[in-house]
Order: C-alpha cells, then structure tokens, then sequence
C-alpha cells in the first residue's frame, strides 16, 4: 500500500496527513509482533488490541476510505494467521476491513485530533469491532457468544486510554 | 471507464472484501483447515522474532539483574554496593543454579516415573494474536516429531494439546480455552467428567450429578478416556461446587500455572498412553518450571 496519496476530499477543511515512507509498514508488524509476544509475560495484556488500535488510527489519519479497508483486511487477515486454527481466517479480516472503512469515512468527515475525540471514537470502534466478530461467530461459524459483557466495556475503556497514549505517539510519524 | 459513481468506489470495494473474506471462512469451515499456506508463511516470518524476543527478554533481564538493579543500591555507599553487588550476583548465580538444579530434579523424578512416553521439552515463544481464544506457540514443530493433537504438560499438570504443527513451530490450544477440553475424573472419587475451558482462568468440569459427593480442594485427574492425556496427570484442583440441573457446576483451577508459561513438555505420541503411578506425583515433582532440553527424548 501506498503511504502517500493526493486524494483530495470534499471536506477540504479537514487536513488528510501522510506518514513517512514505510511507517505504516513498520507500525503494523510491530504491533502485530507486541501482540503475540507481551503475553507471553504479561497475559493481561491481552485485553489489549494494538492491531485495531493501529486500524483506527492510520484510518482516522489518512482518511481515504479504501485505503483505510485495505489495510484493515491486511492487519485483521495477518492476526487471523497468527491466532491458530481456532480462529479462521477472515475472522478478523472482515470486522477490521469494516472498521478501516468506517474510521477513515468518520475521518474525513470530523476533526478526530483531540484527545477525547480519539477516546471516545476508540471505545466506539471497539465496541462495534467486537460486535462484528460476535456477529460472524453467531452467523457463520454458529458459536455462540454474547454481544455484550462487563469484559468488553473494561477493554473498551482500556483500549481507548491506551489509543489516546499510541495516536499521540504515532503522530511523530506523520510528514510534516 | 468509471461505470461506478467515484463516491461509491469505496464503498462497491467494501462490499468485495468482505464478502471475498465470507467466502474464505465459507471455505475454510467446509474444508477444515484449508488456507493453512498463509498461516505458514506468517507465522514463519514472525516466530523468527517472537524467538529473537524471548532471547532478548532473557538477555535484558540478565542484564538488569545482574547490573542495573544492583547498580542503584550503589548510590547510597558506593564501597558497600560494589561488595553487596558481588554477593548478590553470587546469590543470585546460586540461587539459579539451585532452581535449576530443583526443576532438572523434578523434571527426572516426573521423567522417570513416565519412562514409557516420548517426550520433548519447547519454549513457549508467543501467544494468540486473537485476545479472545487461548493459544501459545512454542518454538518445536514437525522436524522435532509434533504433530496435531498431541498433548502438551508441565511437571505441574495438563497444559492443552498442539492444534497446529509447522515445520519449526506448534501452536497449542491451552485448556483454558472455550474450545479445549479434556478427559478427567476427581482423584478420590474417581468420578468420571470432561473438563473444559471457559475462557476464564478457572475450567469447568462437566456431568457430575448432583447426587455424586464431591470435595472442595479435591484433585482431579487425567481419565485417559481422550485418549490424548494418560490417566492420572494432574489437570487441576475443585474451587467452587454449585448444585445444577441436572448436573452439578464444579469449577476447576488448573494444576499448571497457563497464564505463566516459558516451558512445557510435548508428549510425542498420538497412541493412547497408559502409565504406571507416578513414583513422586507429578504435582509434588513440579518444581516451578520445566527445562526444555532435560526431558527431550524422540520417538
């Protein structure tokens, strides 16, 4: 993919950043790394999906929808191929591309760049993210699982502090 | 050209990548376990540095303990540190090669009392990518003789089984996971009911009716009736017995520590194992850890 477009959106008022070459790249196969390996050490840390955090935000940033659903299928296809059998792929291919979509279309349509902007928009994102695997679970692999929990709105929370922590950081990487 | 409105292009791409991606899982569940090429490749391109992790971790540790952490009690006497540094350091070296010296110890002691099963110590080198579903992947594969299905202990209990094996790597379904499960019946009473995950720490043991007399802090067992575990390896402990219908709800905390796993045993056989009781039970025998290399032993 690309990592500098000219795509030029109607909300011309609403700035679309670039990132420097290869840091989408490079951010991706970190988190993916980060997330397979801290819990090992730290297994609460699975609570935490820096993948998704990654899709929203590089969606949020750039703000191109198609761009942003590619690299949702991307980050969700490659966690599917790293969560074993159990998990098959498409799984989170298909609840990623969706948030990718709709991150870089509420992305191009609102100022995402403050803090709790980002916090909110992250416990939304989570939330709908689970819905989607919930969803594809109960319809096309017939597993039963709820769509709500007391767990899911505690990662939701965790997750959306940890966005507002990581968005900040991963704004180093943009052009100027 | 441009047959779809540009506003739409995203969209009608939407469309296409979710519904390409039904159609791989469609795939998938009707050809159980197909698409593994791209599993393959991707966990061969990442386990080089989940490995390359582990070592490091090892090293950063190494180093904090043996420098860093000793290097800040020098601030308050730089003469009494650099001795006390130097006597920990010893310590800890000790400490380490007495630790060592317990795990091997617990690791022969579990070994001998289960000559008859080939065994094959791994590293546990990553967890699942999925933050629901409990897997771990170790650093042994194909080449070392894994193969699907196989069961996977520490010295202190049951661990799961390998649900996938790559040429270098495994993946293996922890007991903790909603899909795992087990053969086991309660140490004294020698009732008989599959254990499964729930997804939470504790485990679930199944169709205990409420007329069976069960005990709090009983032990339970492998069964062997899986055919994967041989009978009488520990899985885990009873925490809580609530009364059901029509079957008592017992909830089991696993023997082995699954949420702090570095080593386990590969138990490399796909044949059902019968053993003879353990000399020192397997639970008393664990030390804390298992050594990898100690117990390798191939068919």
């Amino acid at each position: 993919m690309n990592d500098a477009f000219d795509l030029r959106i109607a909300e011309s008022h609403i700035e679309v950043h670039k990132f420097h070459g290869g840091a989408i790249v490079i951010a991706t196969a970190l988190a993916l790394l980060v997330q397979t390996f801290v819990p090992v050490y730290f297994s609460k840390f699975s609570i935490i999906d820096l993948p998704l955090l990654l899709t929203i935000y590089f969606g949020l940033s750039r703000r191109n929808p198609s761009t942003g659903l590619l690299l949702g299928m991307v980050i969700g296809l490659l966690q599917d191929s790293l969560s074993g059998p159990t998990v098959p792929l498409g799984l989170y291919g298909i609840a990623k591309t969706i948030i990718g979509y709709l991150a870089s279309s509420i992305g191009a349509r609102l100022d995402t760049e403050h803090p709790a902007a980002r916090f909110a928009l992250t416990i939304f994102f989570v939330g709908v993210h689970q819905g989607l695997i919930t969803l594809t679970r109960r319809l096309l692999l017939a597993q039963p699982e709820t769509f709500f929990t007391v767990h899911l709105a505690i990662a939701a929370a965790i997750n959306a502090v940890i966005a507002v922590a990581l968005f900040a950081l991963l704004d180093q990487l943009r052009k100027s | 050209m441009s047959v779809i409105p540009s506003r739409h292009k995203s969209l009608v791409l939407l469309t296409g990548v979710v519904v390409l991606q039904i159609l791989l899982l469609a795939v998938q569940i009707k050809r159980d376990s197909q698409g593994r090429l791209i599993r393959v490749w991707t966990v061969g391109a990442v386990s080089p540095f989940e490995k390359a992790g582990t070592s490091g971790i090892g090293r950063i540790r190494n180093v904090w303990n043996h420098y860093f952490a000793l290097q800040n009690t020098s601030r308050e006497n730089e003469d009494l540190r650099r001795e006390n540094g130097s006597l920990k350091l010893q310590l800890t070296q000790l400490q380490g090669k007495a630790a060592e010296a317990d795990r091997l110890a617990a690791l022969l002691s579990f070994r001998q009392s289960h000559q008859k099963v080939p065994m094959l110590g791994a590293r546990v080198i990553g967890a699942s990518a999925d933050t629901a579903s409990q897997t771990i992947s170790i650093d042994r594969g194909e080449r070392d003789g894994i193969r699907r299905n196989m069961g996977v202990i520490t010295a202190d209990g049951v661990v799961g089984k390998v649900i996938e094996a790559y040429s270098d790597t495994s993946q293996v379904l922890l007991l903790t996971d909603k899909d795992s499960g087990v053969g086991a019946m309660l140490a004294e009473s020698r009732i008989q009911g599959p254990v499964g995950g729930t997804g939470e720490p504790l485990l679930a043991m199944k169709y205990v009716a409420n007329d069976d007399d069960v005990k709090m802090g009983e032990a339970v067992v492998t069964s062997g009736m899986d055919r994967i575990f041989p009978p009488d390896l520990p899985v885990g402990t009873v925490r809580e017995i609530k009364a059901g219908s029509p079957f008592k709800q017992i909830r089991v905390r696993p023997a082995a520590n699954l949420e702090r796993l570095e080593e386990v045993i590969v138990l490399l056989t796909l044949q059902p194992l019968e053993l003879k009781k353990a000399a020192v039970p397997a639970a008393e025998a664990a030390g804390s850890k298992t050594s990898g290399e100690a117990v390798t032993e191939k068919r």
